[in-house]
């Protein structure tokens, strides 16, 4: 500790005259830009307090010059968007379902609509392209367990599939043929066998022979006696290349043997009408939506 | 060393040992059993280690050396946990990028990868370069022996049981679920009874001093050791389920929670990773240099503004959020605020070079420190810019953040610390210079394109995700399905893992320099520069202020 002042060589600036393990200090002043700006943060900071809510009071704070409040700006934005869609929701909310394709500006909205629900609701189960996965099916094809005209889907998302708590939802439940002992092994591996048959996967055997009479006493009540399925019962098509859970053996021995009991929520009680009536338009304009059947000329 | 005492001190370590046991003994849930057995049988070896002292010689008490064998540990240990962290982040950046990487275990998923990242490269790379480098600073910089030098070894042993009951306790589960402060009640405890001991070797020494003035850095590492403990003990005060199981809950609830949480938070990176760093800063920038600190006065008017501000600019971390909007208005004046008192720090580092500047070409530690300064720069300006609201309604939730807080932490908090652990290892193993000089060039390319890899995807990646995440149609509805955004961001996650494959590269080089370095061996190479020095085209800079 020498506490000697020195002038530094290479700067040409005086040293404050301490040293620890030989480092000193020089005496430079604070920059000028630095401190210039440090006060001006400082104004800056003050002048922002007076205008936004800052200083906290016994029960609430200090409004601000400007009034802002985050609530306040959620509201008017919220507010200044439901303005702007009001119109076209309520145009949506007063037409039925099935005359709003006659209006292409209407329904072009409403898809649009009903693609941003889907991206929010439908997405972490149907995935992001609608594709499906296992266990939930694809939109995006002409293969409709429950319906496919946009009466059908509406229906369906509005009360869900096998939804609990709600007394339209579509329901149906195929028996556990194994696990419940209505089949025994062999016959559940021949009925598999003329399942594989129908969809072109195996050539009819002696196992799918034994198989068609199995199914014509056990299946065909819901798949038809062809296996074409029944929509009424939500039965998917047997004869076709679209499988929900799976059509190889082994799936197909898990499905006869334990059932499956795939459910969706009822989103009309989560979603507001116009949203569910949106999203059903979408989900019909994805490819496979089907025209409604021909009106009932007895009505 | 008296029989008698150590006896006592052996007797105290076995009773210890006997009631963590009987703790596993009736714990009520397994983490806590692991880690009550894990405690039991540390104590035991510290009951014999201590029986061993029976009869032994009183160590030699060399009053006029530096006591520096427990930084000599801390060099190791922050080497180690250096390289742990870093592969750790490594492994969920690639988890990240490919999700099969989650292996479906419970204890290699992502959600509990990411806190013994974070701990590791904070606690336990950071924590142990900060133990060491105050230890040696402090003593050089007071001429003074460590007090209580038996006192420091429990400080350095009972921080390191604590990282591995924290890193352990993650890996099982065990979690208070706060961001930087996830371990549990007992682990707390534990590490409050460390930090005191920390406090009482590190003031001791200040007050045995026979400096007549406290060195700038050791006001910084006073700071941050005293702020420390008023985080943690606050943070954490909470109420165990069991005494002798591992879950407790907060004593805060809702927002008063997650404000006491981000008080915490932001200050750990204030007085942690800042004000620390900065202690660091001031000793080995210096002396590496061989050059005077460049402005006294700036140190100080840029050290107490820094402390008195940064202390409340945490409600930055919750805008738009149920934080009362004064609250939010506050946290971001102050973060406003504190942009000029951190930028001191790096105007007094890099000005030091004045006269000095020659050696960012011809000295590879210096051109990491100055590194390191550069990087603090840019990042205490990025935290204050984030801290407006316009901007962080775009930044917050995104990869932004996760950018900005690794240009602070790779670029910063690293690179100063590979500085200083390259100054003081030749020094405290007695080595003339270090294994290669030419190997920390290699360290510093690596790292430095490892950060700005790693920097600048995450930024790309964070405006991206912000900017889809706020994505309207022309009808007014959202554009993109959060999985839209996931899918997005792939490639930056990529070169992000990339960025930091290359940082890890460079700190498995200095792993090998420094352990080549302790193991007294010098690499053959040539000289890293064959320029001839020149003093006339090494003018300072001006002073900038007349």
């Amino acid at each position: 500790m020498s506490d000697e002042k020195r002038v530094d060589e290479a700067t040409g600036t005086e040293t404050v005259g301490h040293e620890w393990d030989g480092i000193e200090e020089l005496d430079t002043p604070m920059p000028r830009w630095w401190l210039i700006t440090l006060f001006g943060t400082i104004i800056f900071a003050i002048g922002y307090c007076f205008a936004y809510p800052s200083i906290p009071l016994l029960h609430s704070s200090t409004a601000g010059y400007l009034g802002w409040t985050s609530h306040g700006q959620l509201d008017a934005e919220l507010a200044a968007d439901h303005a702007r869609k009001a119109p076209i929701l309520a145009a949506i909310a007063r037409t039925p379902i099935e005359r709003i394709a006659d209006d292409p500006r209407l329904l072009a909205a409403a898809q649009e609509g009903g693609k941003a629900a889907f991206k929010v609701n439908c997405t972490q189960c149907h995935g992001s392209g609608a594709a499906g996965a296992k266990g939930y099916p694809n939109l995006n094809d002409d293969d409709w367990l429950w319906g496919g005209d946009i009466k059908a889907i509406h229906q369906t998302l509005q009360h869900g599939v096998r939804y609990p708590g709600d007394d339209a939802t579509r329901m149906s439940q195929m028996p556990a043929f194994g696990r419940d002992g209505i089949l025994k092994a062999e016959q559940i591996d021949d009925v598999v066998s003329y399942v594989r048959f129908l969809s072109h996967q195996e050539p009819f055997n002696i196992s799918a022979r034994r198989g068609k009479e199995i199914f014509a006493q056990n299946c065909a009540a819901c798949h038809g006696a062809e296996g074409k399925g029944n929509r009424q019962l939500g039965a998917p098509n047997l004869t076709d290349a679209i499988w929900l859970y799976g059509g190889d053996r082994q799936t197909i021995t898990e499905t006869v043997t334990n059932a499956r009991y795939g459910i969706m929520p009822a989103w009309g009680q989560r979603l507001d009408p116009v949203t569910v009536k949106m999203l059903a338009l979408y989900v019909h304009s994805l490819g496979g939506g089907e025209k409604l059947p021909p009106a009932d000329p007895a009505k | 060393m008296a029989g008698i005492d150590c006896v006592s001190r052996a007797g105290i370590w076995l009773f210890l040992a006997l009631v963590l046991f009987a703790a596993c003994a009736v714990s009520v849930d397994q983490a806590f059993a692991v880690h009550m057995a894990l405690c039991s049988g540390v104590a035991l070896i510290c009951a014999f280690r201590a029986m061993g002292e029976v009869g032994k010689p009183e160590g030699l008490a060399a009053e006029t050396g530096y006591y520096d064998e427990v930084i000599r540990w801390g060099v190791i240990a922050t080497v180690f946990w250096g390289v742990v962290g870093f592969l750790v982040g490594i492994v969920i950046a690639s988890q990240l990028t490919f999700p099969l990487l989650n292996l479906h275990y419970d204890f290699s998923t992502f959600g509990r990868l990411r806190p013994l990242h974070t701990s590791a490269v904070i606690f336990a790379f950071g924590g142990n370069a900060l133990l060491a480098t105050s230890f040696y600073v402090v003593q050089r910089t007071c001429r003074a022996r460590l007090a209580f030098p038996a006192l420091s070894r429990f400080v350095f042993w009972g921080y390191q049981l604590f990282i591995v009951l924290a890193a352990t306790g993650y890996l099982m589960g065990v979690t208070e679920g706060k961001e930087y402060a996830e371990p549990e009640w007992y682990v707390d405890i534990w590490l409050t009874i460390v930090w005191v001991c920390y406090l009482i070797v590190f003031a001791g020494t200040i007050v045995r001093r026979s400096e007549p003035h406290i060195y700038v850095a050791n006001w910084f590492y006073l700071s941050f050791i005293i702020t420390v403990a008023m985080l943690h003990v606050v943070n954490n005060i909470s109420l165990p389920v069991s005494w002798v199981g591992s879950k407790s809950y907060s004593a805060f609830s809702g927002v008063q929670d997650a404000l006491t949480q981000w008080w915490y938070g932001h200050n750990a990176v204030g007085f942690f990773l800042t004000a620390g760093f900065l202690g660091m800063m001031y000793y080995f920038v210096p002396k590496q240099a061989e050059r005077p600190v460049y402005s006294y006065r700036l140190s100080i008017v840029h050290f107490w503004s820094l402390i008195f501000l940064y202390i409340w600019a945490g409600p930055h971390h919750l805008h738009y959020t149920a934080l009362p909007d004064w609250a939010q208005t506050l946290g971001e004046v102050f973060s406003i605020m504190l942009w000029m008192p951190s930028w001191g720090g790096m105007i007094n580092g890099l000005m030091t070079l004045n006269g000095a500047w020659d050696k960012i070409r011809t000295d590879p530690i210096i051109r990491m420190m100055v590194a390191a300064l550069a990087f603090y720069g840019m990042s205490t300006f990025e935290g204050p810019m984030m801290s407006i609201k316009s901007v962080n309604s775009l930044s917050h939730y995104t990869n932004w953040t996760i950018g900005h807080v690794h240009s602070g932490a790779l670029g910063w908090n690293g690179m100063i610390t590979f500085g200083a652990l390259y100054y003081m290892t030749p020094r405290l193993w007695g080595r003339e210079r270090l294994y290669s000089l030419r190997m920390i060039n290699w360290h510093f390319w690596c790292a430095t394109l490892g950060i700005v890899l790693y920097a600048s995807s995450m930024w790309v990646a964070g405006i991206t995700q912000g900017l889809m995440w706020r994505e309207y149609g022309s009808d007014g509805y959202l554009v993109y399905s959060f999985a839209e955004v996931v899918a997005a961001l792939h490639p930056y996650y990529l070169i992000r893992t990339l960025g930091g494959l290359l940082y890890f590269t460079g700190a498995l080089f200095m792993t090998w320099n420094i352990w080549m370095t302790i193991a007294g061996k010098r690499r053959d190479e040539a000289p890293l520069t064959t320029a001839a020095y020149d003093p006339a085209r090494d003018h300072p800079l001006k002073p900038f202020a007349a």
